[in-house]
This record gives structure tokens, sequence and C-alpha cells, in this order.
């Protein structure tokens, strides 16, 4: 059944340093005095509060509800008061803050009544897709789109392959790896479930050759479950970044997501094993998304592990927890060293997409003192896309935006690769994301140029026709008065001429 | 380790300009010992002269254009272009000219067109190139190797050639002569047939003699920085290959023509050319397609010079010229992206 494995272009081999944070089992983070709810901890519109502040809450109740499609609800993580609904410091690299709901907890974790499925055959895909927006599931590998949308094939589509990310290719994360040897059983329930909404004929779970006890742990439990026949593990060889999307897609199948399309297009959906966990027990167990293993690690970790951390953690929290020799204000890295985004503050909450802390790295990159490029090409030898990095790097650097489009820069997944290899040390991916934001601001301008000028012209040709208009009424009371000052007068001078003769009749 | 950037990635590699460039010098020093071995300390001399020069002629460009000096003095790019030009002229030039070649090189080719990264052609070469046509006579004689002379220059001998242009009252003409691949071309205009000519004692078993040896030096050096992953192997590949087919072709047609391609690929600045000098990426093409061409017009063009041009070596022209085409091939030589690019 398993075909060849294909490989990407480009790429690195990075030191992994897996192992600082395998050590110890999936612990749970000490519950915190206060949790702190973005509304916004997914891909799309924020959710909408449905609690009032002095409210009580159980765990796993809903606080908010999902506004529009693309949004996903969210629950509480615990019992509790309702001590706050305000802006509140989110784990954005902006540092900005965003609308919060904040839970003062009591301890007692008492569950809100969970509806559980025995039988999810017996339930249509549609119905088990509002149960996974409602439990608020979205994307755990990081991007956080709301899940019940990716597990719909839609009217234009069919899904042949599902495929789990075990990849977890980024140096120094371990949750799905932890999460793959301890709850492989709850991981299969996930990929049933999506394997039944996606109609999809096969499974594919891709892990990295670099997790052989994730790799048993999987193979074991797939062994208990005989009906899933086309369910296969397919181990890949460890490089970064296979856990992009479309790298995995090209190991595991050969072929190439096109430019500008989805995985969808070629019948494959990617969901990350966390995702496949979470949906496992929203449907199975009714309990909702209130949790995430999150792996703290790092340099300066004392105790690096996996935690099952509520959703609103203070991340400092969790950071005392593991002590840690971070010195205060110092950032740190939410997510991987490679694609990750630096943090200043550590009074924000623990979100949906955070992976995992990392304080402290090795091979850290010098502050930016740039040398020129010297044109060597390594970044193009590494490029998993296969663009041309110093090409880009020229045009972005120069703001020449269109030969940056050109070079295809939007075909750039920002993996760091280019960078890390640099002789001259230049920040490439942020040139690229300059690029990116300015392209798109420019074309939002263009948009907001476009409309007014259409509204400009529209009123204009109004304002014209209106004019046309007014003229060709004046034109026709005119015509219309001519006529009837015609008509008067004929009528006046048959009355006059008649008044006349009558006169000259008269004098006569 | 904390972290300095704000903006991903944190990781950085290892590699570095100055690790590069550091790499390349090393990879010269068996081709150097070589040289000083079959031409004298005259080699070494000039090699040390050309970088105090190109030294100090950085440090001035980089004060006069407000440049930190630090970064750009220790990423070895000016020691590079030094030893390359030194290199790639005769042992014993006059100092004044080796002055003037390298200064040129790192002024006008290098910091006037932006400096490190920015330059369009390869300093070296056109510093090269400048000496050739401006002192063609001193430019186009070399000293024997030791063994055919009648005197060996030792260090005393070959300071003073250098600096004073005379040695026991004779000038640097009475000790050096013509090169291989001179003897080969001027002979034959005089209808000799190579292999008449290559059994002279100015050659060895398939180049001139000691040149073959200079020449095997450099290739594994060369192959040595490609183990190193400091240049590609396209470059050298495509412009050795390049070479051989064309030699091979005109051979087949003409054996009269010139000396055999092995002669070609072991003769004057080939090997130093395929690995140290058209592999400079600054002024070479950046995709592979792109250096595969760039490599094979180095080579082709090395041969047509040396064969129907005006000089008898012809890869300091080649690179020059291929210089010149590098955006073009760069544009055209774009490798596929994955999932084919957007279609504008």
């Amino acid at each position: 059944m398993s075909a060849p494995l294909s490989r990407f272009p480009g790429g690195l081999k990075l030191p992994g340093h897996k192992k600082r944070s395998t050590q110890q089992p999936i612990r749970k983070t000490p519950l915190s005095k206060h949790l702190v709810l973005p509304l916004q901890q997914h891909i799309g519109a924020a959710a909408v509060p449905i609690v009032e502040v002095g409210e009580k809450v159980l765990k796993g109740q809903r606080i908010a509800r999902a506004e529009g499609h693309v949004s996903v609800c969210l629950h509480a993580p615990t019992s509790g008061v309702v001590s706050a609904i305000g802006e509140h410091a989110i784990p954005h690299p902006s540092g900005l803050s965003a609308p919060c709901i904040t839970i003062e907890t009591d301890g007692e974790e008492r569950w809100i009544e969970r509806q559980q499925i025995a039988d999810f055959r017996q339930h249509s895909a549609h119905e088990l897709r509002q149960i996974i927006r409602d439990a608020g599931i979205v994307g755990l590998g990081g991007a956080g789109f709301p899940s019940f949308i990716k597990l719909n094939p839609g009217v234009h589509h069919t899904v042949e392959t599902l495929l789990i990310n075990g990849a977890e290719c980024e140096p120094y994360i371990s949750c799905d790896d932890m999460l793959m040897r301890e709850r492989a059983d709850g991981i299969l329930d996930g990929v049933e479930i999506m394997l039944f909404a996606l109609r999809a004929s096969r499974c594919i779970l891709a892990i990295e050759d670099n997790k052989p006890e994730a790799i048993s742990a999987m193979r074991y439990a797939l062994s208990g479950r005989p009906h899933l026949s086309q369910t296969e593990i397919v181990i890949v060889p460890t490089r970064y970044p296979t856990g992009g999307e479309k790298q995995l897609i090209q190991v595991v199948t050969g072929k190439q997501v096109p430019s500008n399309k989805l995985p969808i297009d070629i019948g494959i959906v990617c969901h990350n094993p966390g995702t496949a966990y979470a949906v496992g027990r929203a449907i199975l167990h009714g309990e909702p998304l209130i949790s995430r293993v999150v792996t703290v690690t790092g340099t300066d970790v004392t105790h690096a592990g996996n935690f099952e951390t509520l959703f609103g953690t203070p991340i400092k929290d969790l950071l005392a927890f593991c002590e840690t020799r971070r010195q205060p204000d110092e950032p740190f890295i939410q997510g991987g060293p490679m694609m990750g985004y630096s943090l200043a503050g550590d009074d924000l909450p623990i979100t949906k997409t955070a992976n995992c802390i990392l304080v402290g790295v090795e091979d850290v990159a010098p502050p930016a003192q740039p040398l020129p490029c010297i044109r060597c090409g390594d970044c193009a030898d590494v490029c998993p896309a296969s663009l041309l990095p110093q090409q880009l790097y020229w045009y972005s650097r120069a703001k020449d935006f269109d030969k940056t489009r050109d070079y295809n820069l939007f075909d750039c997944i920002e993996c760091g690769c280019c960078d890390y290899v640099c002789p001259s040390k230049i920040p490439l991916v942020s040139y690229f994301r300059f690029a990116k934001t300015e392209i798109m601001n420019q074309e939002r301008e263009h948009q907001k140029a476009d409309l007014a000028r259409e509204r400009h012209e529209s009123r204009l040709a109004r304002l014209q026709r209106e004019q046309q208009e007014k003229e060709e009424r004046q034109r026709q009371r005119k015509a219309a008065l001519a006529a009837s000052k015609a008509a008067k007068a004929k009528e006046e001078a048959t009355t006059s001429s008649e008044s006349t003769d009558s006169v000259t009749e008269e004098k006569a | 380790m904390p972290i300095f950037r704000l903006n991903p990635p944190f990781l950085a590699g290892a590699n570095r300009v100055t690790l590069q460039m550091l790499q390349v010098l090393i990879a010269l020093i068996p081709a150097v010992i070589a040289m000083t071995y079959y031409f004298g300390p005259a080699v070494l001399v000039n090699v040390i002269l050309a970088v105090v020069a190109a030294l100090i002629a950085e440090t001035v460009m980089l004060k006069l254009r407000d440049r930190p000096l630090k970064p750009f003095l220790s990423d070895g790019s000016a020691a590079v272009t030094a030893v390359l030009l030194a290199l790639a002229i005769p042992p014993l030039s006059p100092w004044w000219m080796t002055v003037i070649g390298v200064t040129f090189a790192i002024i006008f080719v290098k910091h006037l067109y932006g400096g490190l990264g920015y330059n369009p052609f390869n300093p070296a070469m056109v510093g090269y190139v400048l000496l050739l046509i401006s002192f063609p006579l001193e430019m186009t004689t070399w000293l024997p190797v030791q063994s055919l002379s009648e005197q060996p220059i030792g260090w005393l001998s070959s300071l003073q050639l250098i600096f004073t242009g005379q040695f026991n009252g004779l000038g640097i003409d009475a000790y050096s002569g013509a090169t291989p691949l001179d003897a080969m071309k001027t002979q034959i205009v005089l209808d000799r047939h190579p292999e008449f000519i290559s059994s002279q004692p100015l050659f060895g078993m398939a180049g001139g003699l000691g040149w073959e040896w200079i020449n095997i030096w450099f290739a594994l050096g060369g192959i040595w920085l490609i183990y190193r992953k400091v240049i590609s192997w396209h470059v050298p590949v495509a412009m050795i290959l390049a070479l051989l087919i064309i030699s091979s072709v005109t051979t087949l047609i003409d054996p009269t023509i010139s000396g055999s391609p092995l002669f070609h690929l072991v003769s004057g600045g080939t090997m130093l050319g395929a690995f140290f000098i058209a592999t400079d990426p600054v002024s070479g093409s950046t995709t592979l397609k792109g250096r595969i061409v760039f490599g094979a017009g180095v080579g082709i063009l090395t041969y047509v010079i040396r064969i129907w041009g005006g000089y008898p070596d012809g890869v300091a022209f080649a690179v020059i010229l291929m210089n010149m085409l590098v955006p073009l091939i760069d544009y055209y030589t774009q490798p596929r992206v994955y999932g084919g690019g957007a279609t504008r």
C-alpha cells in the first residue's frame, strides 16, 4: 500500500533538542487563580461573549459563541466566576491587547453536563461538524484554523487522503510527540471521526523518524483497530521543514499542491494529531477544547517538559512552575525557534495555538548586523519552495514589489531555512514578510481607490444622467410651453383677427 | 542563550562570509606551495605584497565610504581578491604593477560599485585585465620552472627584481620567458606541429612543465572547497567539460590547431579559473542551471580566446564577458517553484 517516499527540494538538518522535554510524561499545570481567554484564538471572526461579569460558570461551559462562518466557540476551562470582560494583553508579536474574558477560578473543577456520543456513525457528518465547531476546536499545530471547515469536503471536492501531520519538524517542540506516545488511542478515535466526516478513503499518519517511541505507540494502537485497515503510519526522514503541509504532502504522496491552491484541491486534507485527539474527546466524551499540551523547554528552563495546560493560564505561572533562568522582560519564543514569534511580557495567556514556550536556544541568531549579500546561493539551495531568496531579497530591499511577484514571493512559506544558512546573516524572512505586507497593503489601497473611483465615476454618470434628464424635461417643458404658446397664439390670432375684424368692421 | 532578534528564525547556522573566504584561502595553499616550488619565492613575495596593498586600499575605501572597518576588513574578501590576482600575474612582476592591479580591483571594481556583494565583475580578473592591456610585455613573460633555469631565483634575487627591477645587472626580462601556452600559440603560427612543440623542455607530461602540477593542486584545493560546500560543483564541472568538449572537437577537425585537450585543461589558468575565479558568487550566476551555463560559457570563451584571440590565455576575459551575461542568465534559469508558481 505504501508508495516510496518522495522528497521536497532544499530543507535542513537541524539539531532537534527534543530530548530535553521528553524525559518526563505529560504533566498537568497547576490551576491558576485567573484564566484570561482571548475571544479570538483562531483564524476568522472573534467569538462573542454570552456571559456577564459576575456570572458563575462551570468547567466546559460555553462563554462565547461563534460569530459568522469562520469562527468557533469558547469555553470556560474550569469552574469559577467571570471577573472581567475587556481588553487584556494577548500573546501576539505586536504586543497589542484584545478583548478577553477573565475567569476567577474556584478550584472546584465542576464540569457542565457532557453529551457523550457512543456511536458517532449514527450521526450525520454535518451534525458532527457542528459539535466540533461548538467544541471550539481549531488546528492545534499552530495556525488555529477552525477544524470543522477542514472536515467538510464540500460539494466540489472528494477527499481521498486524510493526512495526520505528526512530523513536528521544528527543533525543541515535542507536544505532538508526547501526545502520540501517551494518547495514541485517543488520536485514533479522532482519526476515525475525521475519516467519517470527510468520507476519505484512507489515512496516512506521518511521523519523523526521530520519534521511535511515538511510532511504536501509534503502531500498537493501530494494531488494536483492525477495521482501520486503510490507515497507515508512514515514517518520514527528519528534515526541516517536513512538517510544512505542502512539504509533507510531497514527501508522502509525491504530489505538489499547485500554487494558490489548497491541499483539498488534490484530494488531501491535513490535520494535526492534537486536533484529532481533541475531535475524539469532543465527540466521544462531550468535552470541548479547554486545554492543550504545551511544550515548555529551552536552554534556560530547569524543568523542561510537556504540560497539559488550561487555556488562559498565564505564561508566567507556567514558567514559574517549570523554573527558568529568564531575566524579567527578557523575550522568549512562542512556537518553534524557526517559525515562532518572540514575546516580551509574560502576563499573557496560553491560547489554543500555543504549542511551545521556548526560553533560550542554542545556536542563537546574532543581533541583526548583516553583511551585504554575496549571492552565494546557499539560500536557494535550502529553499523548500525552490525560490531564489537572494533575488527576492534584492527586490524586496529595493521595494520593487512587481519583481518580487515575478520571483513568486507568495510561494514563500517563511520557514526560515534561508536565514539559517545565510553567511551574511541577513534576516531574509523579515524582508519577505515586509514585502508581502506592503503588497497586500498596496492591493487594499488599490481596491479602495478602485472603489472610490467607481463611486466617483458612477456619481458623475448619475449627475450627467440627471442633468440630461433635467435638460430633457426642460426641453420637453419648453416644447410643450412653446406648443401651448403657439396654440394660444394661434387661438389669440384668430380671436384677435376676429376682434380686429370686428374692429375694422366697427371702423368700417 | 536568550534570543537577540525579535523576528524568526531565532536560530542561525555556523556559516559565515569570513569562514567561506578563509576556506578559499586555505584551499589555495597547496597550489601556492607548488608555485613557490616551481617558480621560487617570488610567488610568496607577490602574494604578501598584494594582500598588504589590498588591505590598505580596502581600509581607505571603507573610511571614505564611512563604513564600519571591523566587519568588512575581517570578511576576508579583499585578501581573497589579492591572492587570486597575485597568483594570476607573473611572479616577477614589478611591485608597482602588483600594487596598481590590486588597488584598481579593490577601489574601482569593488568599492565604486558598492563594495562587497555589489560588484558585477570579478575584481581580481578586471585588475588582471587592466595590467594585461596596460603592460602586455611584463604580463606575458613568466619565470621558467626553476629546474630549467640556469640560476634559480632565491629570496634575495626575488626581492631585488620585484622592487628594483634588477639583479646582478640584469633586468626582469633576462630571467623570464614565454609560458607554455604562449609558446604553443606562437609556434603554431610558425606551422610547427603541436606534438613537436610539446616535446620541448618547456612542456611536461600533458601541459607545461610544472604548470600541470600547479593546475592539479588548484583542482584538488577546489574539490576540497566543493566537499566543504563553500562552492558548488556546477561551475567548475561545466567549465572543464565545456573546455574539454570544444577542444576535443576542434582537435578532431584539425589536429594542428593547438595542443591536446588535456594540455588545455592543465595549462595556464584553467583550474585556478574553474575552481576559484569563475566560482566567485558575487559576480557569477546564482541559479543551479545558470551556474552550468555560466561555467560552460567561461570554458568555451577561454578556449576561443586562447586559439583565435590575441592573448595566450583567456580565462580572465572569459570570466568578465560571462559576468556581463549574469543578469540575463539568472532571469531565464529560474527554478520551477513548488506548486508551479503563480500564473500571472
